[in-house]
């Protein structure tokens, strides 16, 4: 069969060789124009976006010119919700925001009312509360590490990590009921004292967790194809970090120690020795490496606590604030007015206004309250982490390819939920 | 053993090459429309559709071997066979994890092979709350999938707006069908596989009437039922 009678298709595939299709393509367009920007859309369902996050990415070929996040997909309207109600029924509004935190955000509004209102914490409930707080950064952290190794193309991490937050939701069941928003942090303290037989479930569990975080590095840090998609790749500096109010284990991992349990303790945090885990490059590797190394300080955290946990009273006995104790509503006649009181319009915090940040899993959670006087908050307003590192991933991700920008978004760590609010 | 080797062989369950030959034979002819003439007694193997004629054996017929029964095999496959669409609203979604998690394992009820693209999946869970600004791309998403498909609208929220009942949500129910409400906020993994079980009752055919009709509570309902076809909802306005 000779040329003339092939068609022109038929030619033109068989002249596909083995050089590279950039100088196939300038052969053919003669201009050597192949440089051509794409803009794709990227989510907001989209599996590897940890929720409905949007981006808009600009290509060249393979390589990520920009990333312009677009978000709201998922804002409730929680800063709103929450100037309509009492002080003590806004707690289980804010928990529902960054939801893999909630007890890091029920934490930072309480301390804010607690320091407006002037109310006291017992020792007790500041350890209860460092404990629950700190299950809490483990269970956040597992839930990051299973999906982030979701998005590697790792399959068993996200089990293992799934069977070790059971048993941290477990304990949160004992301790309030519920496995996640448990509203267990009230204003003055928590809601109850824990359980019998919580103080063993806990010792168990924690003597058997830096063993299992053991077993996530052998798979992980020995791991090839981990190593390769994550060292080196999309560094960012730790003063380009500060520069965006990036906080947290992102600049943590870019070398800065900043830690507000350090910095500025609340809730006996200065009781407890523990370390900060930083990085050197700064890159995903780090991102990963500060957040595992997080875990086992966590763990330290609550044995400390556990076996320092001071005796007394869980929440704070002032009436004004805080329920009365079930049995004084059969004999106190102040206990029935006190009850009946918070219950129906809730309790008054004096004119005033607060900024009062805490360490969550992601960064600092800052919770702004301001206060008319009436029983219900004029303003709350959440500094949420997510929403702010995530104005770091174009940073991070211009010049790097689109795969290397998927495993950037797992070690961001974004909570839409915090984001939108 | 001896005993149970007799018992089988004399249960009658194989069948000889001639006869099923005879038998596919005569299921044939059925289905092409030809009369029922009695076959050689003597040779046909069913001893209870011998007796049968005509139209009664047709249907006899059509009962034991043809639709029905590929209809509940069908049925049953798909309800053990859900493909979810890995789609994670908020919060609910951490339960789904765990509902696909080591402890619940909803493998065991066929269903852990989560999709990615809309078009490979046949059940949507929605797994938290949908903003108004969401809610457009979940019925894309809905949309996009191939019949059959079911929807689970997981947890308070896209239920009833739950908690938070404000400006910015939107009932999952105002935008597309949904099969199967749980309730919770967020539900336990328990309750999610309870819906999924619920569903799967539905697809096979035998939907669970409710606690109304069992407890005889029909007509306490405080909203009123979905109307039937959607061209009622045009048509109130002009009447």
């Amino acid at each position: 069969m000779n040329s003339e009678s092939k068609s022109a298709y038929r030619q033109a595939e068989e002249s596909i060789g083995l050089t590279p299709i950039e100088e196939q393509v300038a052969a053919v367009s003669g201009s050597g124009e192949t440089e051509e920007l794409f803009t794709i859309n990227f989510g907001p369902h989209h599996p590897a976006t940890h929720g409905v996050l949007r981006l808009l990415v600009t290509l060249q070929g393979e390589v990520v010119r920009d990333v312009k996040p677009i978000i709201g997909y998922v804002h409730t309207g929680i800063e709103k919700t929450a100037e309509d109600k009492s002080y003590w029924k806004v707690i289980p509004v804010i928990e529902r925001m960054d939801y893999l935190s909630y007890y890091f955000n029920a934490m930072a509004f309480c301390s804010a009312v607690e320091i407006i209102a002037e109310v006291e914490v017992p020792k007790r409930a500041q350890y209860l509360r460092v404990i629950h707080l700190e299950l809490n950064r483990i269970a956040s952290h597992l839930i990051w590490l299973g999906t982030s190794a979701l998005d590697l193309g790792a399959t068993s991490p996200f089990l293992y990590c799934l069977r070790e937050r059971d048993q941290i939701l477990d304990l949160f069941e004992m301790s309030s009921g519920q496995r996640m928003h448990t509203r267990y942090f009230q204003v003055g303290g928590v809601m109850e004292d824990i359980p019998a037989g919580f103080e063993a479930k806990l010792r168990a569990f924690i003597d058997i967790m830096p063993t299992r975080i053991d077993q996530y590095n052998a798979l992980l840090h020995a791991n090839e194809i981990v190593l390769q998609r994550l060292h080196g790749v999309c560094p960012l500096d730790e003063a380009t970090l500060l520069s965006l109010g990036v906080t947290g284990p992102l600049l943590r991992a870019a070398g800065n120690p900043w830690d507000l349990r350090k910095a500025a303790p609340y809730s006996s945090y200065e009781d407890f020795k523990f370390k900060i885990p930083i990085g050197t490059a700064g890159d995903n590797y780090d991102r990963l490496a500060v957040r595992i190394a997080e875990m086992y300080e966590s763990v330290r955290i609550i044995e400390q606590a556990l076996d320092g946990l001071p005796e007394g009273p869980y929440i704070t006995s002032d009436r004004k604030v805080a329920l009365p104790p079930r049995h004084e509503l059969a004999t106190s006649m102040e206990a029935l007015i006190h009850h009946f009181k918070l219950v129906t319009e809730g309790f008054r915090v004096p004119p005033g206004e607060i900024y009062c940040p805490i360490e969550s899993p992601r960064g600092e959670l800052g919770c702004f309250v301001r206060s008319d006087g009436s029983s219900k908050p004029a303003r709350v307003h959440m500094r949420d982490p997510s929403f702010v590192n995530l104005q770091a991933l174009p940073h991070m991700t211009r010049g790097s390819y689109v795969a290397d920008m998927i495993a950037t978004i797992a070690m961001l760590d974004p909570i839409l939920g915090g984001i939108d609010r | 053993m001896e005993v149970r080797r007799q018992a089988l062989q004399s249960g009658g369950t194989s069948v000889d090459p001639a006869t099923l030959h005879i038998r596919k034979h005569s299921a044939r002819r059925l289905l092409e429309g030809a009369d029922i003439e009695g076959p050689n007694p003597g040779t046909h193997p069913d001893r209870d559709a011998e007796r049968l004629e005509g139209k009664a054996l047709e249907r006899h017929v059509q009962e034991r071997v043809l639709t029905t029964t590929l209809d509940k095999a069908v049925a049953w496959a798909r309800s053990n066979s859900f493909f979810p669409l890995g789609f994670g609203l908020a919060c609910c979604a951490m339960e789904f994890f765990h509902t696909a998690g080591s402890r619940m394992d909803i493998a065991r009820f066929g269903a852990e092979a989560v999709r990615a693209s809309p078009r490979q999946a046949d059940l949507i869970i929605l797994s938290g709350r949908v903003s108004i600004k969401m809610a457009p791309i979940v019925r894309r998403l809905y949309d996009q999938m191939l019949e059959p498909k079911w929807a689970i609208a997981m947890g308070a929220c896209c239920s009833s707006m739950g908690v938070f009942n404000n400006y910015a949500l939107v009932p999952a129910d105002k935008f597309m069908p949904i099969d199967v409400h749980v309730p919770g906020c967020p539900p336990r993994p328990e309750a999610l596989m309870h819906g999924i079980l619920k569903l799967r009752k539905l697809v096979q055919g035998e939907p669970d009437p409710g606690w109304r009709s069992r407890y005889g509570a029909i007509g306490t309902e405080e909203i009123a039922p979905m109307r039937e076809s959607a061209s009622d909802w045009g048509a109130t306005d002009g009447a």
